[in-house]
């Protein structure tokens, strides 16, 4: 029944998705319908731009959106609303200083709201430090309470009754699965309990957000690299952190090869430490916004080729490349659980 | 590279990692802890009333086996008792017999013995009764025949003959 449930849930989201994507990109082509083909490929890679960028207003659907506070540290501190910047089309004075909205980010500029650029065409506007509740924060948060609120309900159902109910019953498996099949066989069962935690955490958070980029609403938050890296940093600090002396011992004075090898194995595998968590970040990030780019793409072709046959089959491929992501979306989590656990396991490692 | 550089958000990560360490927390307190010992607790007790399940179920083989063992234990008894009851009984049997046999023959033997006595006793008797009719006929004899001598010699020679016939 709960699997039933399941299966149409994520049936009509993804659904929702192509359509409402394909009917945001149809806006686009309706009302440039006098263009030439080339602006269509422009306008497209605008919109996918777009659809990838952090905003700060919090966008529903086209001309559906609400503001998000812009929190600025610039030798004090300035909180104002995002829809003041009015898509980058206002300056806007905050005690005194002037900020502008152009491509996304906010700049410093004068009173008239001008943009300096350099000889390659990159802006020299100064930056201030942007603490903003933008969308992909306000995303994260609302994520956060989400699981919050789903698997504290949970857990209190245990409290009356061991068995599982409710959402208990499709998540649990996988509770267990992250338990017996990722934390005990890559950590061990003498140290696996205190990773658990971190374990879950991530995973059922990853899943979650890659899906809920999956939705019309455009919220792909692990399509950034800054998310990506805080989740990989904080595999990287707890490996450190809980790593023991015989994990240290492998990178810097690796056991069981000949002495002149352990001198030049040492900033190889120092360099590993770093490289790993590194990858982590790539991955994940590289993953989803290749994902995004590559059904936007497919979608916004549709525009290009204005025929049905072309509607019909990138509307099929796009179906198709859905589905993928969906599978995508729970393998990055996965993948990105298992190597965390993989990291912990070799950090508190036993000597053999 | 370098657009991801440019375009790498410092609000964003200070966010996202404050959120998600607040997370980690919040979840590990409301709900992994209650949800994996609950798991945990559960799987003990599956884990428990299996094995107590399987000891029973030993139990109960040993239980059966005992019970077959008891029972076979008291057939055997059993037929020992009543091996042992039909032997005694065939040998009051056979004892009685010998006993009735001997005393039989002693009661036998001791009424021929009896029988004897009286047997020689009444032979005596008889003896004893003809020698005094005897006496008695050979009184009267006497009396009547001593008036005639040649009668009395006559009857003197008739004892002596009846005397050497005996």
């Amino acid at each position: 029944m709960t699997k039933k449930v399941f299966k149409i849930f994520v049936l009509i989201v993804f659904s929702l998705s192509s359509l409402v994507s394909f009917a945001s990109a149809e806006s686009y082509g309706h009302s440039d319908t006098t263009q030439v083909k080339k602006s269509i490929r422009e306008e497209i890679k605008e919109t996918i731009a777009h659809h990838l960028q952090d905003s700060y207003i919090f966008e529903i659907t086209h001309g559906v959106s609400f503001p998000l506070p812009v929190i600025l540290w610039d030798g004090g501190l300035h909180v104002f609303s995002g829809s003041a910047f009015h898509h980058g089309e206002y300056t806007v004075e905050s005690k005194g200083n002037f900020y502008k909205l152009y491509h996304g980010k906010i700049y410093k500029t004068d009173s008239e709201g001008h943009i300096k650029y350099d000889e390659d065409h990159h802006v020299q506007n100064e930056k201030p430090v942007d603490f903003s509740i933008t969308k992909n924060v306000f995303v994260i948060i609302l994520m956060s309470a989400f699981l919050l609120f789903l698997f504290s309900r949970m857990a209190k159902r245990y409290a009356n009754n061991m068995n599982p109910g409710g959402a208990a019953k499709f998540l649990e498996p996988i509770i267990i699965f992250i338990r017996d099949d990722i934390a005990i066989p890559n950590i061990g069962k003498k140290h696996y309990k205190k990773y658990m935690s971190y374990l879950l955490t991530i995973f059922f958070f990853i899943w979650f957000l890659n899906l809920a980029g999956m939705t019309p609403l455009g919220i792909g938050v692990t399509n950034n690299i800054a998310v990506t890296f805080a989740l990989a940093l904080l595999t990287f600090l707890i490996t450190q952190f809980t790593a023991n002396k015989n994990y240290w011992g492998h990178i810097f004075w690796m056991p069981g090869v000949p002495k002149p090898m352990r001198i030049i194995l040492a900033p190889i595998e120092l360099l590993g430490v770093f490289i790993k968590p590194f990858a982590l970040m790539i991955r994940l990030y590289a993953n989803m916004t290749a994902g995004h780019i590559v059904i936007m793409s497919l979608i916004g072709l549709i525009f290009v080729f204005q025929n049905y046959f072309a509607t019909g089959a990138f509307f099929g491929l796009t179906l198709f490349l859905s589905i993928l992501e969906l599978l995508v979306a729970a393998l990055q989590a996965y993948i990105f659980t298992m190597l965390s656990a993989l990291y912990f396991g070799a950090a508190v490692e036993e000597h053999h | 590279m370098e657009k991801l550089i440019s375009d790498f958000s410092v609000g964003l990560f200070f966010w996202q990692s404050l959120v998600f360490v607040a997370l980690i927390l919040l979840l590990r307190k409301f709900a992994w802890k209650p949800i994996l010992n609950a798991v945990n607790a559960r799987e003990e007790s599956i884990e428990n009333a299996l094995n107590s399940a399987e000891d029973a179920k030993k139990e109960m083989a040993n239980l059966t086996a005992s019970n077959e063992r008891l029972l076979n234990e008291a057939r055997e008894e059993r037929d020992a008792l009543m091996k042992e009851a039909r032997e005694m009984k065939a040998d009051i049997v056979a004892k009685a017999k010998e006993e009735a046999k001997v005393e039989g023959e002693k009661m036998i033997a001791g009424a021929k013995e009896a029988i004897e006595m009286e047997r020689k006793a009444a032979i005596v008797e008889l003896k004893n009764q003809v020698a005094a009719l005897s006496i008695d006929i050979a009184e009267k004899i006497v009396k009547g025949n001593l008036a005639a001598d040649d009668k009395q010699k006559a009857l003197v020679n008739e004892l002596v003959e009846e005397v050497n016939l005996n």
